[in-house]
């Protein structure tokens, strides 16, 4: 039974997202939902207390030789973002029984059920496999799943917002496959571990150097890299609560983690770091996503698209620690890429909660908001506190691996600038604060009531973690220091 | 001369990726440059065919017929590439298919398809949810 967790990662939520459309009924397939994400979190928990005791698991399916077949491959890395994604998304399901019954027509609850799982198995599979065209079709899984679950947004305009991120997405993905195809010709393997030992022997570096860049492109449009970000902030604003949750806080971290794969355990240190000047291009686009998206955040209405646009800042972060490549850097890069989605997933969740009680999320709509929804109000501060990095939260331990990160390379004006894009997130952080608490309650908030039990446990499970783990950092950061050493070390 | 109908023969001899070249930047130039949105994803589409006969051109093998197993015939091309794209294709269809019932739901909506009225309806609607 063991031997196969790799495999059953990916088949439970699949087979339970074809379980959840069959039973059509909205309370069967939300259990069905729930069961399918606590086994894919125990999956993964297991297999990450295998790869912590001894190293890395690989996976033949169906018995195929890798040249030539698919496997999957545990290592820290992967198992790491592995339970990330199944862990967000089995806490997020008992959130999601009442804000889905609020959002979607009831005949659809059903198929809001199927997509969510069936996203949740693309991403699982690009985290778990070793293959680069199987990682291409997981990316589709997932991608068309969230494509739909935004589509369901009850604003005419997420289905703008989806069909924008259908058009950018898909060019995303093709650019990854047309470099994909690149590495194949000049390699003639798809599996990435192979491709990483061939690389350096290919004579005619020219077609693999096109390779990478369509590579990296294509999956720089899916992690939303500034300026490539333009479809997140609509998805992000317009779709379900649920799915902004969800994706928020799983879908481009799963690309960036695709993006720390092929940049440090395939193409290898020359390729990359030299050939490719892709230090000082990920560093500059990494500053002016933190500067641009944060004053972007600042002037938005829309308490989901400014966190939307935060989100495109703090992306920013994680690559900006990634591009250093150095263990400190890379990190700093991973613990933010942990602790960011544990951030966004509780704002998210409260925002969601908010708009389950008024029907508003405009910030003018909801202020006073924290006198009537105190308990949901004092998540979504803690978490933002969180966000801007005060000591003794998550963000803080994040921040202080990249101020040490750039100060080990004698970078003091990077930790300089590091610390200024927290002054903006303190901006509009600060914002949603003066509404909640300074302003007399807006007339849309008469007769509003605290959320209810089954919303306000998931959201302070995920802002307590994201304390917690600013205090007790073996998890997060020790791991991620695992994986970086790993990466870091693995270069060639 | 003679070099020069050497060169105009190595031309046409790969004129296969000329043509997976030409339908990769007309398909990606309809995506960006037309407002329609049905015109948008035919590019998408014709975006999406290009890498077909970019991994098929990879997988021929000079002389080898199709990969079917016959005692007859020595010579195959690479089944692999073939296999892949026939994985593409499902992806691209379903990406079409999904694209243009957002377009249908999307003309339910706004009554109209075409990008730039759509933008400009969007400030009748409200900040909220």
């Amino acid at each position: 039974m063991t031997e196969h967790l790799p495999a059953l990662q990916v088949v439970l939520p699949l087979f339970g997202a074809l379980l959840a459309a069959l039973v059509r009924r909205p309370s069967a397939a939300w259990l069905v939902s729930l069961a399918a994400s606590v086994a894919a979190f125990a999956v993964s928990a297991a297999l990450l207390a295998h790869v912590l005791d001894g190293g890395v698991i690989t996976y033949r399916l169906g018995g195929w030789d890798p040249a030539l077949g698919i496997e999957y491959r545990v290592d820290i890395l992967n198992a790491i973002v592995l339970v990330l994604v199944s862990g967000i998304a089995a806490v997020s399901l008992p959130y999601a029984r009442l804000s889905v019954a609020a959002e979607i027509p009831g005949d659809r609850i059903a198929w809001f059920y199927a997509m969510y799982l069936l996203a949740l198995a693309g991403l699982l599979g690009i985290a778990i496999t070793n293959d680069a065209f199987n990682a291409f079709v997981f990316l589709e899984v997932s991608s068309l799943s969230s494509y739909a679950l935004i589509a369901m947004g009850r604003a005419r305009r997420a289905l703008v917002a989806s069909y924008q991120y259908l058009i950018m997405g898909t060019i995303g993905a093709t650019f990854y496959v047309i470099g994909v195809g690149f590495l194949y010709m000049m390699t003639g393997t798809l599996n990435l571990t192979l491709i990483a030992e061939r690389i350096a022997e290919v004579q005619s570096i020219r077609p693999i150097l096109a390779g990478i860049a369509f590579i990296l492109v294509g999956i720089s449009l899916k992690l939303a890299l500034f300026p490539l970000h333009a479809w997140l902030p609509n998805a992000y604003a317009f779709a379900p609560s649920v799915a902004t949750v969800f994706l928020s806080a799983t879908a481009t971290k799963v690309a960036i983690y695709l993006f720390v794969r092929y940049v440090y355990s395939v193409f290898g240190a020359s390729l990359v770091w030299v050939d490719l000047p892709l230090t000082p291009i990920l560093l500059a686009l990494s500053i002016a996503a933190i500067f641009g998206a944060g004053t972007v955040a600042v002037f938005q209405s829309n308490l989901k698209r400014m966190f939307a646009y935060s989100s495109v800042a703090q992306v920013g972060y994680i690559t900006l620690g990634l591009s250093l490549v150095t263990v400190p850097g890379v990190t700093g890069g991973l613990v933010h890429l942990l602790n960011h989605a544990l951030i966004k997933g509780a704002i998210f969740m409260g925002l969601g909660a908010i708009v389950f009680r008024t029907g508003r999320i405009a910030i003018d709509d909801i202020a006073g908001i924290g006198r009537v929804m105190p308990l949901t109000t004092a998540a979504i501060v803690l978490a933002g506190l969180s966000l801007v990095g005060l000591p003794g939260t998550a963000g803080f331990v994040s921040k202080w691996y990249l101020v040490v990160a750039a100060l080990d390379l004698g970078w003091w004006w990077l930790a300089l600038l590091i610390v200024l894009g927290s002054m903006i997130t303190i901006a509009y952080v600060g914002r949603v604060v003066e509404a909640a608490y300074f302003r007399a309650p807006a007339e849309a908030l008469a007769g509003v009531r605290e959320a209810p039990l089954q919303m306000l446990v998931p959201t302070w499970l995920l802002a307590a973690a994201t304390v917690w783990f600013g205090i007790d950092t073996r998890l997060t950061a020790g791991l991620a220091e695992r994986a970086a050493t790993m990466l870091v070390g693995g270069l060639r | 001369m003679n070099e020069m109908a050497g060169a105009v023969g190595a031309f046409l001899a790969h004129y296969n990726q000329y043509i997976t070249v030409f339908l990769m930047v007309a398909g990606l130039y309809i995506v960006i440059a037309r407002g329609n949105m049905v015109k948008k994803l035919v590019g998408l589409s014709l975006f999406q065919t290009s890498v077909y006969l970019l991994y098929i051109s990879a997988g021929k093998v000079a002389g080898g017929t199709a990969p079917i197993v016959d005692p007859d015939i020595a010579v195959y091309s690479h089944p692999l590439p073939h296999v892949l794209i026939l994985t593409a294709i499902v992806v691209g269809v379903a990406t079409l298919a999904l694209g243009l019932a957002l377009v249908v739901r999307i003309n339910e909506a706004y009554g109209t398809i075409e990008e730039d009225e759509i933008f400009a309806r969007g400030g009748e609607d409200r900040e909220d949810v």
